[in-house]
């Protein structure tokens, strides 16, 4: 940079940083060449002298193997207790995480970070406890020997001859606030040895006596040193960064690795992290796969493996897909300003590249400016399960036809030999063998092709019936169908598998696209669960359950999702972990593996919405990393759908709010005008008539004191509404069911308007044979009141009203219909809701809760209320009273 | 002016309410006599012998039922409730524990006005003494002497249950009878509750003598608590 200020970008990685650190813990760590230089000690040491300055210090796990100098520091702080474990009848005893995480001390020691974990722990290993410690904001101090850090790891087993297995990522040394080293020299920890002051584990002993040599000490001491070294340089250059010191800046280098599908990628990684750390800077490692390579399940495995090992090393990872490898490498290169490759040195034979063409060739020619570095990519490989399988052993009944068919060669052949040579039946068979390759595997093929030279010898070739041969030229023969079989067989393969591949591929992309595309079309949250479910259930074959948060933040199956498999409480816990972290958990996981499913957090824009449960029907179905990566982009769809659904949902209920409010606003100023107009009539009439010095008589008197008697009766009506409102809304609304005619409180509301309807046609058609209703007398006729109010409010003084009823069923239907202006269309529910009223009704009209009143009464006779628009317009209102139902009496017995 | 005023006894604990009674009264030519607790009711119902008594059931030191029963172990003196609508158990209850009748707040002074005439036409004929034999309503008929219905000229075919009902209603014109009234009328004291066969029954008496049998003029129900027959 011309510039030479800080990398903005370098600035804005710090920001982030400290973001992240921003309530975590602090991380110290003891670091040292071997067992036995003095790490726990020293740890101890700081423990106690903390500990005196009044810091609440914890040791969580420290192993002191039964070392008394060791124990005697041990005096005099808290020691939390470890948890037992039952593994196959014997019992563990582990670090206590979940004790330490509620004791929350201000530090906590944590012995051996490289340490694996009692099966049956939250985490496979004890950095990931430790990680769990600082993420949740506790201090912690740990011990760490160099051969257990990942990207040395390799390098320790080269200068030990001694494979460890427990490492741990580099990262987390990276990321350590603090590292204090434990040196001591080799002469002195070997003095130590003597004393017995190292501890040895008794079944290990003879492997140890090879590390503790003079010579692997003094290399392990300097791999110690130079690491510790490269991490002091490394936080001045963050110091100097972040003072703006401009001095030196390393040029942009980018470092790209890249693997193959086999153990190799291993050593090459952490060839490329070595350098990288060296050079200081980024580094990728990219994957390219082909169509016309193919891998097997093993190869896939330790190419999964690598891709993680990578990631823990700090690298970027990536897998492309493209024909030419060379060409694929390159342009992700340039497009990521990479200037150094490092590749594996080719391990097949020579005269494949000159058939097929070299890619390393390719690769070094076509890479201009970038540099190639070539490394040794093979191992001595020892790990079990990781050489290419046998192939699969093909169905017996692929075999069973293979022999089928050159039984029919060797039928044609009887019949061709008749009138041809024996070159021609050479060429059915041939035809057969080829046939068999081109439909089945490798082993049917070669079986069949070796049965037809079998038969061909025993039947066709002199002497007959013996598999001996006279003439040496057919033994050339057989070879060439052997040939031509192999040949043909190993190509239908290589096209089989790649069309395999290909539609897997297609399949899953297809899968992918369909999800997608419901999903944008869904709704609300119900039908996004819907969706997912389905497509996750159906692309991976395993049972889904989805988890959304409530308000408390507490994960649980929704309502409204499609049932999945069990959640008991142990799995809700797992997934709780995974949504409270952000970090996916379960089966096939290193957290919680025990679990029945795996968990992966449902990450959208906003941050974790929910958490995704999958259980697949084959345990093994997640090993393959394509697949994590598959479900990885599925959950990031289901994501990004159940965040819209929720942030829908979030406005749809802010709208309802602003709804509600604005109905209460309306509610007093239309309760107070409607309560104070009467009271303001009656106020001056009374007044009017009291007024001494102006005494009515006559004509006007009367008419003020009818207004005073009118008003009051009005707000009566309004009082008794209101009341029964509440009634109904307050769930006090017990209904008095009793037999009877429904003529009677019909007839009683309609005396009760009496006046009010003398103005129009009110026909009531009862059929004769309407059975008795179990109803509230008083409540019914409060409907009918309301309803025959609401007619008369709404339609002009002499349009008709007609009431009818008839049985359907175990209903009897009701209908108040009449002739005014209908309901505009839209409004059929909203009339029956609180506070309603239609935009065309009357000034003086009541407050809108008639209907409301009549729905809550329908309601608790368990029958329904609605509306519609007649045929000749006018609206009539229906109303449904059940004759049966669980509250209801069995029907009386007419005497 | 020879005959004395009626005296009515009048126990409401609200001031507005009793200034709007005793006005009412004073001028409709009864003379009221006002009490606004329970106890005070009795004392006066002993001392004064009212003609009539209107009892508010919502009484602050007791409840108006418990006073009609204390009344009608030592009277007969007619008693009409006062109370609210939405209450129509205390109604019942009230009127089942003797009290005459009942009127619904709020109510004008007509009303008043004609449950104390039934009122009192009632108490001027104690039980068991001679009654009309004959009663007329609307366009109906019914001699109880000779147990004839008829609907303007023409007799009217009931059947005995229907007989029984229309006659009990008929020995107490103007006045509400509770259901459990008339059934035990009807039935007899025994008998199980008939309350929708009483209904049936109704209905159909309705069917038979009223013009229009939805908005009857004369059967007519007093919505949960029973029935009273309008002879005006």
């Amino acid at each position: 940079m011309s510039d030479r200020r800080p990398d903005p970008e370098a600035f804005l990685a710090r920001a982030r940083e400290e973001e992240r650190r921003a309530g975590r813990g602090h991380l110290k760590i003891f670091f040292g060449a071997s067992p036995g230089v003095g790490k726990t000690y020293a740890m101890l040491e700081e423990a106690r002298a903390k500990r005196r300055a009044g810091v609440d210090v914890l040791v969580g796990v420290v192993e002191t193997h039964g070392r008394r100098e060791t124990a005697a520091l041990l005096d005099g702080l808290d020691v939390l207790p470890r948890r037992s474990l039952q593994y196959h009848g014997v019992t563990l005893e582990e670090f206590d995480l979940d004790a330490a995480l509620a004791r929350r001390p201000g530090v906590i020691l944590v012995d051996e970070l490289a340490h694996t974990n009692a099966p049956g722990s939250r985490h496979t290993r004890r950095f990931q406890d430790v990680e769990e410690l600082l993420a949740a904001g506790i201090n912690v101090s740990t011990t760490l020997n160099v051969q257990h850090l990942e990207s040395l790891n390799d390098i320790v087993a080269q200068i030990t001859q001694v494979k460890v297995r427990e490492t741990v990522p580099d990262s987390i040394l990276d990321e350590a606030d603090e590292l204090e080293l434990a040196d001591l020299s080799a002469d002195d920890l070997l003095a130590r040895l003597r004393e017995g002051k190292v501890y040895v584990p008794e079944q290990a002993a003879h492997a140890l006596e090879q590390f503790f040599r003079k010579g692997n000490l003094i290399a392990l001491r300097e791999l110690a040193l130079r690491r510790t070294a490269q991490r002091v340089d490394a936080q001045m250059r963050g110091y100097r960064e972040e003072h703006g010191i401009r001095e030196v800046w390393p040029a942009g280098e980018r470092l790209l690795v890249c693997i193959g599908p086999n153990p190799a990628g291993a050593r090459l990684i952490r060839a490329g992290k070595r350098m990288a750390a060296s050079l200081q800077c980024d580094w990728l490692v990219v994957y390219v796969e082909s169509p016309d390579q193919t891998i097997s399940e093993a190869d896939r495995a330790a190419l999964a493996q690598n891709l993680q090992l990578a990631q823990e090393l700090g690298a970027q990872t990536a897998t492309l897909s493209g024909h030419d490898v060379a060409a694929e490498v390159l342009a992700y290169a340039r497009g990521r300003n990479v200037t150094k490759i490092i590749v594996g040195k080719p391990t097949h034979s020579r005269w494949r590249d000159k058939i097929f063409g070299a890619t390393l060739d390719r690769l070094v020619r076509g890479s201009g400016d970038v540099d190639v570095y070539v490394m040794t990519g093979e191992v001595p490989d020892d790990r079990p399960g990781r050489r290419r399988p046998a192939g699969k052993p093909s169905p017996s009944r692929e075999y069973l036809a293979a022999a089928l068919a050159i039984a029919a060669c060797t039928l044609l052949g009887a019949v061709v030999f008749r009138f041809l040579t024996v070159t021609d039946v050479a060429m059915v068979y041939l035809l057969g063998a080829g046939l068999v390759a081109s439909r089945y595997g490798r082993g049917p093929s070669l079986a069949a092709v070796l049965l037809g030279i079998a038969c061909f010898d025993f039947f066709f070739i002199p002497p007959y019936y013996t598999f001996a041969v006279t003439d040496l030229r057919y033994l050339i023969t057989f070879g060439v169908m052997l040939g031509i079989a192999l040949v043909i067989s190993g190509l239908t393969l290589r096209i089989r598998e790649q069309a395999d591949a290909a539609r897997q591929r297609e399949r899953r992309t297809g899968a992918l696209y369909a999800m997608s595309r419901e999903l944008a079309a869904a709704r609300d949250r119900a039908e996004v669960l819907v969706i997912a479910e389905r497509h996750l259930r159906t692309s991976f074959g395993a049972e889904i359950q989805i988890l959304l948060p409530d308000a408390a933040q507490r994960v649980a199956p929704p309502a409204d999702a499609p049932p999945g498999y069990m959640i008991d409480e142990k799995e809700r816990g797992v997934a709780q972990w995974v949504f409270d972290r952000g970090r996916p958990a379960g089966r096939s996981t290193d957290t919680l593996p025990a679990a029945q499913a795996m968990y992966r957090p449902l990450i959208a824009a906003l941050g974790t919405v929910g958490v995704l449960g999958i259980r697949p029907a084959d345990p093994a179905a997640f090993d393959d990393p394509m697949a994590v990566r598959l479900l990885e982009a599925f959950a990031g769809q289901a994501a990004l759908a159940v965040e819209r659904a929720l942030l829908a949902e979030r406005a749809q209920r802010e709208q309802i709010e602003v709804e509600a409010e604005r109905l209460r606003t309306s509610l007093l100023s239309s309760l107070s005008h409607d309560l104070r107009t009467p009271l303001a009539a009656i106020t001056g009439a009374a007044g009017t008539l009291l007024d001494e010095k102006a005494p009515l008589a006559g004509e006007a008197r009367r008419s003020l004191l009818t207004a005073i008697l009118d008003e009051s009766q009005r707000m009566n009506r309004l009082i008794g509404n209101l009341l029964d409102m509440i009634r109904v809304e307050s769930g006090a609304l017990r209904t008095q069911r009793e037999w009877q005619p429904l003529e009677e409180p019909l007839g009683v509301a309609l005396i009760r308007l009496g006046d009010r309807l003398k103005t129009r046609a009110v026909s009531v058609d009862l059929p004769a044979d309407l059975p008795l209703v179990p109803v509230d007398a008083v409540l019914m006729e409060q409907v009918f009141v309301n309803l025959l109010e609401n007619a008369i409010k709404y339609t002009p003084a002499d349009a008709p009203i007609d009431i009818s009823a008839t049985t359907d069923g175990a209903v009897v239907r009701v209908s108040v219909a009449d002739r005014g202006p209908g309901i505009p269309p839209g409004e059929e529910d909203r009339i029956f809701e609180k506070f309603y009223r239609s935009a065309g009704a009357p000034a003086g009209g009541g407050v809108g809760l008639g209907l409301t009143i009549c729905r809550g009464i329908i309601t608790a006779h368990g029958g329904r209320i609605w509306v519609e628009n007649r045929s000749g317009g006018g609206a009539a209102f229906h109303f449904t009273l059940p004759l049966t139902g669980p509250d209801i009496p069995a029907p009386p017995t007419i005497e | 002016m020879a005959e004395p005023l009626p005296v009515v006894l009048v126990v409401e604990d609200d001031p507005q309410m009793l200034s709007f009674l005793r006005t009412a009264l004073a001028q409709h030519r009864y003379r009221p006599v006002e009490a606004s607790t329970a106890r005070e009711a009795l004392t006066l119902q002993a001392g004064h012998h009212p003609d009539v008594i209107l009892l508010d059931l919502g009484l602050p030191d007791g409840d108006g039922i418990d006073v009609t029963r204390r009344i009608r172990i030592q009277s007969r003196t007619p008693i009409i409730v006062i109370s609210a609508r939405g209450r129509e158990e205390d109604k019942v209850t009230a009127l089942d524990a003797g009290a005459d009748d009942y009127l619904t707040k709020p109510f004008g002074v007509e009303e008043l006005l004609a449950r104390l005439r039934v009122a009192l036409r009632h108490a001027a004929r104690p039980e068991g003494a001679g009654r009309d034999s004959v009663c007329d309503f609307g366009d109906v008929r019914v001699d109880l002497e000779k147990r004839e219905v008829r609907l303007g000229p023409q007799p009217v075919h009931l059947t005995p249950t229907e007989y029984r009902l229309l006659a009990t209603l008929v020995r107490h014109p103007g006045r509400v009878m509770t259901h459990r009234q008339l059934v035990k009328e009807v039935w007899g004291p025994h008998a199980a509750d008939q309350t929708p066969s009483l209904r049936v029954h109704m209905t159909q008496l309705r069917h038979k003598l009223e013009r229009e049998p939805t908005r009857p003029r004369h059967l007519t129900t007093e919505i949960g608590v029973g029935y009273r027959l309008q002879t005006d």
